[in-house]
């Protein structure tokens, strides 16, 4: 049996993310591709963060998930160029983070090693807003860098005291 | 003498169409293979010793946001240490896995620099070392996302982005640190002035690095050094720390020759499979 590409492509759709299951593995742009190579399927995945706890569980949950469709033959490649970046989560993703009370990434706010400028952008009253994901209010302020996985930051809402996860640019 | 590659100005979706063509990867031309290996190692030791080193922290920080910020460094690095020990392992060609290289070697075999095998030290200290290993780590990723091996070149440009915010981070908490009380000032410009020795070896270029170089794979230490030091002084400036005048450097990690503090990170490190090989879950 070889479904067709685009119906695996929908198998895919309904993975979850393990750490954040409210967006699926392809609302986070981390499927790259999807291929039959004679009976095999070949699923290439790239990792968010090189040491991200969740990639060996995602290459887990492709597997078994396209098994249980009746796919015998899965092969998973790992590709780390183009790196991913999250401009790659999808609009309808980041509706999910924010309705999940994950403040979604802000396009080209990603480090570039211009340290100077972003210290002083960041430390200083910089011009890079988080709307909180509860009360959209854009007077929020960063907790720390890091949060409860690698690609989210803590940050906390000035207006409404809450706080909440920022899903870092990267 | 035929002009080297220009490494230094990485023409990254060049590397990225190249990498992506066909399956197998074209082994590096005319690398002396064993340099390759060595280069490898000294990538792969310093991100897992730092690693390991930041790890220390977990349960232990000042507050929790930094005790997570820590044990999220410690990933990123231990993340990088399996793809530079995986690409050396490959590269060895003796069916040794990244574990392998991790698990079984002695302290003799480790290529880290002397920094990052360093005692933590309080907080301060801590954090310094970070920043100064994150400058060099920065620079050295950009270069090399430029490498002549599509192989290194890619495993740069993944760990770039993650150095990149790291460096971010140390710069900030220096300047927080060393700008802020008499107390804070004081530590961190005495955990500046105590590991500037150690910092500049990673400058100290040896015949692995001219030969890295020489193929286009690496960039040579000693050239990252101005790079460097653009951005050390920008952040002590801010900081109000009096940058060291000292040039001595402590050097020996990169060829193997280790202060007693490895051992110590490996008994504790490597125990496990040391106790039960070929352990697994």
């Amino acid at each position: 049996m070889r479904p067709a590409v685009s119906q695996v492509w929908d198998w895919l759709a309904e993975v979850p993310d393990p750490e954040i299951p409210v967006i699926s593995l392809t609302d986070l742009g981390i499927i790259r591709d999807v291929e039959w190579q004679g009976e095999v399927l070949v699923v290439t995945v790239t990792p968010t963060y090189s040491g991200c706890p969740a990639t060996a569980v995602i290459n887990l949950d492709i597997e078994n998930h396209l098994l249980s469709k009746g796919i015998e033959h899965v092969m998973l490649r790992r590709q780390l160029t183009p790196a991913w970046t999250t401009d790659w989560i999808s609009d309808q993703g980041r509706d999910k983070l924010r309705d999940y009370g994950i403040a979604p990434p802000i396009d080209g706010t990603a480090p570039d090693g211009d340290v100077m400028a972003r210290v002083t952008s960041l430390t200083g009253r910089g011009n890079m807003a988080v709307p909180c994901p509860r009360c959209n209010s854009n007077d929020t302020r960063r907790v720390s860098q890091f949060g409860s996985t690698p690609c989210k930051a803590s940050w906390v809402c000035n207006a409404c005291l809450e706080p909440f996860d920022y899903f870092k640019c990267h | 003498m035929p002009s080297l590659p220009d490494i230094m100005t990485p023409d990254a979706e060049g590397l990225a169409r190249q990498a992506g063509q066909g399956g197998a990867h074209a082994p590096a031309a005319d690398a002396d293979q064993d340099a390759f290996f060595e280069f490898l190692l000294r990538m792969g030791d310093n991100a897992l010793i730092l690693g390991h080193r930041n790890s220390e922290w977990c349960g232990h920080g000042p507050v929790l946001e930094e005790d997570i910020a820590m044990s999220n460094m410690a990933l990123d690095l231990i993340g990088q240490t399996s793809l530079w020990l995986g690409l050396a392992a490959e590269v060895e060609g003796k069916g040794r896995s990244a574990d392998d290289l991790a698990y079984l070697r002695d302290a003799w075999d480790f290529r880290n620099l002397l920094l990052v095998e360093r005692p933590n030290g309080d907080f301060g200290a801590t954090l310094m070392r970070q920043f100064l290993f994150d400058a060099f780590h920065f620079h050295q990723l950009q270069a090399l996302s430029g490498s002549a091996d599509p192989r290194v070149a890619e495993i740069a440009q993944k760990a770039l982005k993650e150095v990149s915010y790291h460096l971010e981070r140390s710069a900030e908490q220096v300047i927080a640190l060393g700008d802020g009380t008499d107390e804070s000032h004081a530590r961190m410009q005495s955990a500046l002035d105590d590991q500037w020795c150690y910092a500049l070896e990673m400058f100290a270029s040896d015949a692995t690095d001219v030969t890295m170089a020489q193929a286009g794979i690496a960039p040579d230490p000693a050239s990252l050094r101005g790079v460097w030091d653009e951005t050390v002084d920008a952040v002590l400036d801010q900081a109000t720390l009096k940058r060291p005048e000292g040039s001595f450097a402590h050097k020996g990690g990169k060829q193997g020759t280790h202060t007693e503090h490895l051992g110590y990170i490996l008994a504790e490190m490597q125990f496990l499979q040391r106790a039960y090989p070929g352990a697994s879950w």
